[in-house]
């Protein structure tokens, strides 16, 4: 712990923190994507998929291991990744303390701009998204066991489908300057995979937005019911 | 050409500062930046007014000395030209131009618009250097250097330690300087006994001098007059990373 706690005090070392925390996230959205898109083969697939998560590892591990192995891994993830970002803005914020009347922005796109506001707004997303299909207590119809019931009934409530679609958009964002960023912390540069690097990042989280999008609009558009 | 100036004057470290107006004419369009304020302060002194105090030196784009923000951007609004080589057919007549100094706690104004920038020396002293014995010269070709990574540590090596990078960094981090520093020194053959200490000392100095963390916005590059690339970042976050976890503390 000494030696974690020497390493957690450089600047360096919380951005490739973020970098592997966020490293993470984007390995289990794709998994969580692939899986939920399962819900455009009917409400057996989808609900079977979703007992699969429950009982995927056994009878090696107990029921639901692997499922609080990952969420367990999900929320260190989540904490070292806040901590580390809040920790940094607090350092920027002393680094300059009289500000310019004016400083130009020159290549700052809107997503990096942007990343600590969408940070925030994805992180009351995620608590309510869990509120909303998790434990389902600001769902108006919660049915324990029925995720395919509890999700298109959800979504046929027009404000919380866009709810989701603007807060997907947002991730969309977040996850494209964190995508291409974290190469950057993580010292991963070489003139021949550089341009690569913006274009797996835009495809990546383009893929990643358009598919949970997909899923309240084809809810609100009645192709899911 | 004629044109109003915004400048921040202070009187001195401790004392509050404020914009000041000043409007210049008969301005040649082929003047410098820095000549044009160079008339505005002889004209202040004929009126027993104290002049705009602000760094300059080689007045030729090498030195790094001349640091100010002209309308929010560092230099101005030519790229890869520092403000002496910045020249005044880039304005219109009539133009409204704000000048402020580099904003950074690491850099605290001295007077008007020059900063203090010896933390800039202080990162070199924790490592920017190669330790030689004196006594003779060695056998020049003794130690081979692959062309590449010799066009590669000059392109580092040509940063002038002008602050650019940390004026314009929304964050006020000194990534680019210290990525320069410390990676064309890593390329080299000779660079190479210090290299972990070299990387872990002048970041941790870097630190210490309280700039801020980077963010990959890119500003530095945008604004660098020697157009370095943030590709030095990657290689710097890359060697202190190597470098912590092989246990490397500093010194």
């Amino acid at each position: 712990m000494t030696w974690f706690s020497n390493l957690y005090q450089h600047a360096i070392v919380k951005k490739a923190i973020m970098a592997v925390s966020g490293l993470f996230f984007f390995g289990w959205l794709a998994g969580h994507l692939l899986g939920n898109l399962k819900v455009f083969q009917g409400a057996d697939k989808f609900n079977a998929y979703a007992e699969f998560l429950r009982t995927m590892g056994t009878p090696l591990l107990p029921e639901s291991g692997v499922l609080w192995l990952v969420r367990g891994l999900l929320t260190a993830a989540i904490i070292l990744h806040i901590w580390s970002a809040t920790s940094l803005t607090l350092l920027n914020r002393r680094a300059r303390t009289s500000d310019y009347e004016k400083r130009q922005g020159l290549q700052l796109d809107y997503a990096a701009r942007t990343m600590r506001w969408s940070g925030y707004l994805v992180a009351f997303y995620i608590v309510y998204h869990l509120m909303h299909l998790t434990w389902g207590n600001v769902h108006h119809d919660f049915i324990p066991g029925d995720p395919y019931a509890n999700l298109v009934s959800g979504f046929q409530v027009v404000p919380i489908a866009l709810v989701y679609i603007g807060a997907n958009i947002l991730l969309g964002f977040h996850l494209y300057h964190g995508l291409w960023s974290l190469f950057q912390s993580l010292g991963l540069a070489h003139p021949a995979y550089n341009p690569w690097r913006r274009h797996f990042a835009i495809t990546f989280s383009i893929v990643m937005s358009l598919g949970f999008i997909s899923i309240p609009v084809a809810v609100l558009t009645g192709v899911i019911s | 050409m004629k044109l109003t100036l915004q400048v921040w004057r202070q009187e001195r470290a401790d004392a509050p500062g404020s914009l000041q107006t000043y409007v210049v004419d008969d301005i040649s369009p082929d003047e410098s930046f820095l000549e044009m304020l160079d008339v505005l302060n002889e004209r202040l002194e004929e009126k027993g007014e104290r002049p705009i105090a602000f760094d300059h030196d080689c007045r030729e784009g090498i030195c790094g000395a001349c640091s100010m923000m002209v309308n929010g951007q560092a230099h101005g609004p030519r790229t890869r030209t520092t403000t002496c080589q910045l020249h005044m057919r880039e304005f219109d007549d009539g133009d409204v131009i704000l000048i402020e100094p580099w904003r950074a706690t690491a850099f605290p104004v001295i007077q008007d618009l020059m900063v203090d920038r010896f933390a800039f020396d202080r990162i070199i002293q924790a490592g920017g250097y190669i330790s030689v014995n004196t006594g003779s010269a060695p056998e020049a070709n003794l130690m081979m250097v692959p062309k590449d990574d010799a066009d590669l540590a000059f392109d580092g090596a040509t940063c002038i330690g002008c602050g650019a990078c940390v004026a314009q960094c929304p964050n006020t981090a000194a990534q680019l300087y210290t990525a320069a520093k410390i990676g064309h020194l890593n390329l080299y053959p000779q660079g190479q006994p210090e290299r972990d200490e070299r990387t872990v000392g002048m970041v941790e100095q870097m630190e210490s001098e309280l700039f801020g963390s980077c963010s990959n916005f890119r500003e530095c590059e945008a604004v660098c007059p020697k157009g370095i690339s943030i590709d030095w970042i990657a290689r710097m976050n890359r060697d202190y990373l190597k470098a912590k976890l092989k246990g490397v503390n500093r010194r």
